[in-house]
């Protein structure tokens, strides 16, 4: 049961006035500036007016930086999708496994998610590139490979040309799906291990097999995990800075990567602030349709 | 002997060592096929890390052969002083960080779990956007903030110089805290505070006495959260940090982005290092909490 | 709605250590969530050294009124008194009554001896005082020994003792106790029964229970209110309540019931008669009805009242005219049988259709084979055991 702040007035303002007050001045107040400025213009070196024009969100949904959006867009949900597809069956099996395992698993998979994520991606260059481990192991499969052809009188497969795997999208993806991984599993596991078991069980009694139990009841009654799931691996995703930069090519830049050029390098704040703003509305979107699921799902339930 | 079905015999005793059993039709993590897809991922997730870390004591510079073993990366990223300071630094980050955002979480928590007043979605909706809005865009927001609304006075004296960065890091961390000191005190049992009451206690000592122990499994968590966040942050310091205020991250990227040295690795192995003993420390505070599940 | 007890019920014989002032009071109390009305206008006064009942469906308000002498709500309209003293301004730390709750709330950080040690500490008492008086609460509660365990190392059952404990250790003018009984599985129920009514007499302090069971309330209660939609709907005693109910809502809410309407036709001092459509024969009373000729009356009848006979089909051997005087008879099939053990319940189909209810005690082994599935009987009633209810 809340009480009314009007109960317990000192109270109230006691607890609350601190972090609201920082939450304003320190969040919604650089916030809003933010906003103000996409609707400024530049007018010298380090002088900005704000005219009140439309200019800069006309910019960024011209066709350049609207190809980045969409691009932005179509990385992250693959992204999502890759995290989803590798993440339930591992989240299904730390959820269904004995108690001790389940421990051991869920810190396994916690613990990358606490290290830092420049680590991470800085670790994963040193995997993917062309001297690095992937190619090494496939090097040496193929000369492997080679070798057993020419034993069995086969022309040699010739010379092992290293595969690409760095500064380009798939890098990019990869590097994505690396960092996010957590993020869909911790949930999709929290939502698989609130099930009711016997739910399952009934499944498999009225002779469902596994993979039909799994679509037809475990799939819909974790429908709620699954979108959120989906949500906190798809927004970070979408606005991404670091495994772009680090990993992706000169064709792989996503939306933050531009937004940082505007506001570092390009110096162009007003139009910087206009992009920031439409990766807002679309992280913003992205929570609707999310809460539009949950909502459904509440319905039913 | 004939009917010995009818009679009670004693069952078989139990062999010594157990037959391995079948797996149950739900036990999942029993069954080859996911058990190849969690160890495959889990090799994903953590191939990169260790050879990163094994790396580290590799005496080449190529870094790619194994070359024999050296602890010289370490001395060379241990005399390297601005790596040092950058180091200092977001740890004098994090921990204030964590402080100031446990408190403000919690206030931030109790407030929400605890009144109802008017416009209180709308502060739930705000509480919520430090964790929803991309770090890019608080990062810029924080870069404009700090440059023409708010100018953090430069040659302050350290840490003072670092209050930007920190100031941004409690923006973001705080609300995270919030969330799980929040979700903590769902389970709370009125009742508890009820029998304080009862009992002759204060408003103020039944808070002390009964709400915050409550509270303590959260507050660990959610400072283990702020601590590592902090920590971790790149984007939204690389917004706010200027060329004296250098962070861990921020000085490790740099570095990367001339050269992939093995010093990087050797630093990077330190990090993991200090984050697996935090979260090693943090399980075992939690654990250690009494289960009150049932009370 | 009223104290006084229906039509010819003796006179409640109060327990020797009741006394006769009110420690509890009750004067117009109403309390309103919004527009839901969930006390409405109550008095009630509780006498010191009763164990007393709150009895009633969920949401009846049996709740409110006890959380409202703990001082964790407040009355819309209306004063409550404790031990004379209006208390509305009185915080609940500052009152003379201590509760234990349903779930108990006990501390779980803390171990027993400092759960029970809180409220002392609260009161100051210093810190020699706490021990022994602890320790004397521990014993009392036969948790003796148990002083240094974490909550989360007792059972239910003892996680209730130290809720006990830690609330009579403060000696309060009255114990509440919300639901005590709830949480516990059936065996420990009725041994926690017993254990609260010979603690009660030990301490000798009031006990107010709030439940929602009323074989609980029966078992252990002095005097019961008993309570429907905020109203008080009877004050009694248990025994009141069960044999001489006020109203259709009681009969049906304490105890099992069949409940026949019909028309008040005859109403002499010392006999009455009501005419039940359903029975399909006039109901014979033994005492007088205070309700005007004509009107509309209930008559409810307990149906371990009822005593079955055989019957010949098409038999006149126990006409109705023949039944002597003062006992009522009708005649029925069996259509269902419950065989409990103890006792056997019938359902027994009326000529209308109606369907009654019977128990009968299995006196001996072989009594539940007297009667079997679609045989006639005859039931048979005392004119002094039904009840008749205008309301």
């Amino acid at each position: 049961m809340e009480q009314t702040w009007k109960q317990a007035r000192a109270a109230f303002a006691a607890i609350s006035v601190p972090p609201l007050a920082w939450l304003l001045f320190f969040f919604l107040i650089p916030l809003a500036v933010i906003w103000a400025y996409t609707f400024g213009e530049n007018t010298g070196p380090t002088t900005i007016d704000f005219t009140g024009t439309f200019a800069n969100y006309a910019r960024a949904l011209g066709p350049l930086y609207l190809g980045i959006f969409v691009k932005s867009v179509v990385v992250a949900a693959i992204t999502t999708i890759l995290c989803l597809v590798v993440g339930f069956p591992v989240a299904l099996a730390i959820a269904f496994a004995s108690p001790k395992q389940k421990a051991w698993l869920l810190l396994l998979i916690m613990l990358p998610f606490w290290t830092n994520l420049l680590i991470r991606t800085f670790a994963l260059i040193a995997v993917l590139r062309e001297q690095g481990y992937v190619n090494f192991a496939l090097e040496w499969l193929w000369n492997n490979a080679s070798g057993f052809m020419t034993l069995i009188g086969l022309q040699p497969l010739g010379e092992f040309e290293p595969l690409t795997l760095l500064y380009n999208n798939f890098a990019v993806v990869v590097g994505l799906v690396y960092v996010h991984l957590p993020f869909m599993v911790l949930p999709l596991y929290s939502a698989l291990d609130r099930m009711d078991r016997s739910l399952m069980e009934a499944s498999l009694d009225l002779g469902a097999g596994h993979l039909k139990t799994i679509f037809l009841v475990v799939v819909p009654l974790a429908a709620p995990g699954i979108a959120s799931g989906i949500l906190i691996t798809f927004i970070p995703a979408l606005g991404s800075y670091l495994t772009p930069d680090l990993l992706g090519g000169t064709d792989s830049q996503m939306i933050a990567n531009v937004i940082e050029r505007q506001f570092k390098r390009a110096n162009d704040w007003p139009f910087g602030a206009a992009l920031s703003f439409l990766l807002m509305y679309l992280t913003f979107i992205a929570i609707a349709i999310q809460a539009l699921v949950q909502r459904r799902s509440d319905r039913r339930a | 002997m004939a009917d010995q079905a009818l009679v009670a015999t004693p069952s078989p005793r139990p062999p010594e060592k157990p037959v391995k059993d079948k797996p149950g039709p739900l036990e999942y993590m029993r069954q080859w096929p996911l058990r190849v897809i969690v160890g495959a991922t889990l090799l994903f997730l953590y191939l990169p890390l260790i050879t990163l870390m094994v790396f580290s004591f590799n005496d080449s510079r190529r870094n790619i052969v194994w070359h024999g073993f050296t602890f010289k990366y370490y001395e060379k990223a241990f005399n390297n002083d601005s790596l040092q300071q950058a180091f200092v630094n977001s740890l004098t980050i994090a921990f204030l960080c964590t402080v100031i955002s446990v408190i403000l979480g919690a206030l931030a928590a109790v407030m929400l779990w605890r009144f109802r007043f008017p416009g209180k979605t709308v502060v739930e909706g705000s509480m919520a956007l430090p964790i929803v809005v991309p770090e890019i865009c608080m990062g810029v927001a924080m870069l404009v903030f700090f440059a023409r609304v708010f100018p953090w006075p430069g040659g302050l004296p350290w840490p003072l110089n670092l209050g930007a960065i920190t100031i941004a890091h409690i923006s973001f961390a705080f609300p995270f805290v919030a969330t799980v000191v929040r979700a903590r005190l769902a389970s709370f049992n009125r009742e508890l505070e009820e029998a304080a009451k009862d009992l002759g206690a204060s408003e103020w000592r039944t808070f002390w006495d009964v709400l915050v122990p409550h509270m303590q499994p959260g507050l660990i968590a959610g400072a283990l959260l702020a601590f590592t966040l902090s920590l971790d942050d790149f984007v939204i310091t690389f917004f706010t940090a200027g060329p004296d205020t250098v962070t861990f991250p921020v000085k490790v990227y740099s570095m990367l982005r001339f050269s992939v040295t093995p010093e990087v690795n050797a630093a990077s192995t330190i990090l993991i290092v200090v984050t697996v003993i935090l979260t090693a420390i943090g399980l075992q505070m939690q654990n250690n909490e009494p289960k009150d599940k049932k009370a | 709605m009223t104290d006084a007890p229906v039509s010819n019920a003796p006179a409640a014989k109060p327990a020797p250590h009741v006394k006769e002032n009110a420690i509890i009071s009750f004067q117009g109390v109403t309390k309103r969530f919004g527009k839901m009305v969930a006390v409405d206008n109550v008095n009630l006064d509780i006498r010191e050294g009763e164990f007393f009942a709150l009895l009633g469906p969920s949401g009846c308000g049996k709740t409110t009124l006890l959380r409202m002498l703990a001082g964790f709500e407040t009355p819309t309209e209306g004063k409550v008194f404790i031990d004379g003293k209006d208390v509305a301004d009185l915080p609940p730390n500052k009152r003379p009554v201590n509760m234990v709750f349903q779930s108990y709330a006990v501390f779980p950080h803390m171990k027993v001896t400092d759960n029970v040690a809180y409220g002392l500490k609260m009161d100051g008492v210093d810190a020699g005082e706490i021990k022994k008086r602890v320790e004397e609460a521990l014993e009392l509660v036969k948790l003796g020994g148990l002083g240094d365990r974490m909550p989360d190392q007792l059972s239910g059952g003892q996680r209730q003792r130290v809720a006990l404990a830690r609330a009579l250790v403060k000696r309060p003018r009255v114990l509440l106790l919300d639901e005590p009984l709830s949480a516990l599985d059936a065996k420990l129920r009725d041994q926690m029964r017993s254990e609260l009514t010979s603690l009660q007499e030990k301490v000798g302090i009031t006990f107010i229970m709030v439940t929602h069971d009323q074989d609980e309330a029966l078992a252990i209660a002095t005097r019961c209110a008993v309570m429907n939609r905020g109203l008080l709907a009877q004050v009694a005693t248990p025994a009141d309540l069960y044999e001489f109910p006020n109203s259709r809502f009681v009969a049906d809410f304490v105890g099992s019931v069949n409940m026949f309407e019909g028309v008040l036709e005859r109403d002499e001092p010392n006999e009455a008669q009501v005419r039940c459509a359903e029975l399909g024969a006039p109901v014979y009373l033994d005492h007088g009805v205070t309700g005007a000729r004509g009107s509309t009356v209930w008559v409810a009848l307990r149906p371990e009242k009822i005593e079955m006979h055989k019957r010949v089909e098409g038999s006149t051997a126990m006409k109705m005219e023949d039944a002597p005087q003062g006992t009522n008879v009708v005649p029925g099939i069996i259509r269902d049988i419950v065989y409990l053990g103890s006792e056997t319940n019938y359902e027994i189909e009326l000529e209308g259709g109606r369907r009654v209810k019977t128990f009968r005690s299995n006196l001996t082994r072989y009594d539940q084979e007297d009667f079997t599935w679609d045989e006639p009987v005859w039931l048979a009633w005392h004119a002094c055991s039904p009840a008749v209810l205008l309301s």
